[in-house]
């Protein structure tokens, strides 16, 4: 999948988006639906700060003896009868997939709500090999007839008017009346249902995510607001979970307290509507439920991140709350970060899994104002990790000569602090004297990147450092 | 990719410390940061959780064992629904007194879609959120959870925990340890989907109403 990022382009795919009206109408949602409606469910729980606490250790304990959980967990779903595939690669992953696809020769596979499925392109793939996979999330459903990305990653369609999805509704639904209203998201949402709803029923296969595996009992356990992933993993013969190492938690008790921030961080619902555990195919005596139950388990690139500094990255749950709060992310929306993951965690998890080369762009889109630390519900430092990520694309000399040169000359004068105390001294007297009365300048040389939009402002006194020598 | 796990963790996997930290963690299943938010008196904690299933827009009544079958029927002939219901074959809905509404026609097994309201007997209930936990069985089948347009479910007031951990526990004592039914659904309020506009609107693949009849 990582050979259609188009993250290297990231620039031009933000001018775009700034350009984008419509797009631009779609991301005022932002402020008012994800941002007010976490704050207000976080005030109202006062042990909030303290489990977002919780969840980072365990987290943090879980990844430190992954390789002992991932056993006590494989043993378990063996146990109850379900299978578990390890894929080191993503095309590991859609070949497991493959074969047991074609144990059944499925057709049609239903999929719930999954960023794994996104990250390893499974969709194409299958389609590829003469299986129809049908997306039942509604927002991915969406973006899944328009051959799109998700722009946000528990939003999927965010960036789409209800005009747009009418429009997309009218030229696939063919087999419906061409004159019928769809002006509402009313009767859009019930002619998505009716239409998948034969589409759960006749579904040879599940596939489904996983927020969280449960090592003490071999749980996978799904969260979601509208019940798709239930009808996908409980209808068809066979359910896969197709999921990664890093959502692992050792007990009941830990799902508990992640429980308690995912919902909250994510939409700012109490709970999301829908928290399924399963363990296993079928029963004997069971009147329902899938008769196989397989769990692939992805790594793709995970397990190095274990052993560097990035292994804090890996506590992410997928919230989505640093892109809600990210002012790059509400100024251009998810789809210029031209891959799976975008905003702040996918400004370190996507150099992570395609690679820096491709991704520089993105750790780069950060203005560190820092509101993304300060809502993550496990605590993930993303302006240092993006920071790191900055220094590597340095070292590996992948910045831009232009960047490269302005680095060295402006270090060459920070680690001389007697000259760089001079220098700036006259620069700022010079340019204070240039601008002349108006103290703003409309021109400069070298920095036309500001003053084709804004003038820049000429200094006015000392500088900071004079300044702080005198207190 | 075991091996690859534990050279980046610098480990081998037999560490004494390390086997000993995780089998106790799973033994022992600590208690972490509980809110106090539950931890009410019976008859407070039954309120917090009709309030919380109301704020997740359920509806709520409650009823005597003897007037489940009335409070049921009441609830479809508001909605003009069809006097019609599918049920599990779970012992405490068998012996409800079915026969106090004789135009209510009760059939038994899971859905196959075409039902359009079915009853469920909860499992236990959490008051901190509002949550049924109901569990799958031979008795209790996941489909009806999901199919019909209509979801009724019954709890009794005594099952209503105050906290997530509780039912946990209660699954365990029920179950064994380290054992679970095939399905648990946590279920808050009927089914709901934003992802056009952000525009909230009840009923997206499963239910479009979800009401709860406490049992004292």
């Amino acid at each position: 999948m990582s050979e259609t990022a188009t993250s290297p382009h990231f620039k031009e795919n933000a001018h775009a988006a700034l350009a984008d009206s419509e797009l631009q109408r779609s991301l005022e949602i932002l402020e008012t639906n994800f941002i007010g409606r976490r704050k207000l469910v976080a005030d109202k729980l006062p042990e909030f700060d303290a489990l977002r606490d919780a969840a980072r250790d365990i987290k943090n304990h879980t990844l430190a003896h992954l390789d002992l959980y991932l056993e006590e967990y494989e043993r378990r779903v063996v146990a109850q009868g379900g299978h578990v595939h390890y894929a080191v690669t993503a095309a590991d992953a859609r070949a497991i997939i493959l074969e047991i696809c074609r144990s059944v020769n499925a057709k049609i596979v239903t999929k719930g709500k999954s960023m794994i499925a996104e990250e390893v392109g499974l969709d194409d793939f299958l389609t590829a090999h003469s299986i129809t996979p049908i997306e039942t999330d509604l927002g991915e459903y969406i973006i899944q007839i328009r051959h799109e990305m998700p722009s946000h990653i528990i939003a999927p369609a965010l960036h789409l008017s209800k005009a747009q999805v009418a429009a997309d509704f009218r030229r696939v639904h063919t087999q419906l009346p061409a004159d019928r209203n769809l002006e509402e998201p009313q009767t859009l949402l019930a002619e998505a249902r009716a239409v998948l709803r034969e589409k759960f029923l006749a579904a040879d296969v599940g596939i489904t995510g996983a927020n969280f595996l449960v090592a003490e009992t071999g749980t996978s356990i799904i969260v979601t607001n509208e019940g798709n992933g239930d009808l996908t993993q409980t209808l068809p013969k066979i359910h896969i979970v197709l999921t990664s190492i890093e959502k692992l938690v050792p007990t009941l008790e830990d799902v508990s307290e992640f429980l308690r921030v995912l919902a909250r961080s994510a939409t700012g619902q109490e709970m999301s509507v829908y928290t399924t555990l399963s363990t296993g195919p079928r029963r004997s005596g069971d009147p329902d439920g899938p008769r196989e139950y397989h769990v692939v388990l992805l790594d793709n690139g995970r397990s190095a991140m274990l052993g560097g500094e990035f292994r804090e990255m890996l506590r992410c749950i997928r919230c989505g709350a640093c892109m809600n709060h990210c002012p790059v992310y509400q100024a251009i929306g998810g789809h210029a970060y031209g891959w799976v993951y975008p905003g702040p965690m996918g400004a370190v998890l996507t150099p992570s899994l395609i690679g820096i080369d491709k991704a520089g762009n993105l750790p780069n889109a950060s203005t560190f104002c820092g509101r993304c630390e300060e809502v993550c519900p496990v605590r993930i430092p993303l302006p240092k990790l993006m920071r790191f990520w900055r220094e590597r694309e340095f070292e590996r000399h992948l910045s831009p000569a232009t960047v490269r040169a302005g680095l060295s000359f402006w270090a060459f004068f920070a680690r001389r602090p007697r000259l760089y105390g001079f220098a700036t001294d006259v620069a700022a007297r010079m340019l204070a004297l240039m601008s002349g009365a108006r103290g703003r300048f409309h021109w400069l040389p070298l920095a036309r990147g500001w003053t084709d939009q804004r003038d820049f402002p000429a200094p006015q006194g000392a500088t900071f450092q004079a300044q702080w020598r005198k207190r | 990719m075991f091996a690859s796990i534990r050279s980046a963790l610098g480990v081998n996997g037999r560490e004494a410390p390390r086997r000993k930290e995780v089998a106790d963690r799973l033994r022992e299943h600590p208690t972490g940061v509980v809110p106090a938010r539950g931890h009410l008196p019976p008859a407070e904690r039954v309120t917090l959780f009709a309030d919380m299933v109301a704020a997740a827009a359920g509806t709520v009544t409650r009823a005597s064992v003897e007037n489940v079958p009335g409070a049921i029927a009441e609830f479809l002939r508001r909605h003009n629904l069809p006097l019609s219901l599918r049920r599990g074959d779970d012992a405490r809905l068998a012996a409800l007194p079915w026969e106090r509404e004789r135009t209510l026609e009760v059939t038994v097994g899971p859905s196959d879609g075409r039902q359009l309201a079915s009853v469920s007997h909860a499992f236990g209930a959490v008051a901190e959120t509002g949550t049924l936990v109901l569990a799958s069985g031979s008795d209790n089948p996941t489909t009806l959870n999901f199919l019909p347009d209509n979801h009724i479910v019954v709890v009794d007031a005594k099952d209503i925990a105050a906290d997530f951990e509780s039912v946990f526990a209660k699954l365990r004592a029920r179950y064994g340890e380290r054992q679970l039914p095939r399905v648990v659904n946590m279920i808050t309020g009927p089914s709901r989907s934003a992802d056009i506009e952000q525009t909230l609107i009840l009923g997206a693949h499963g239910p479009r109403r979800l009401h709860v009849i406490i049992c004292n």
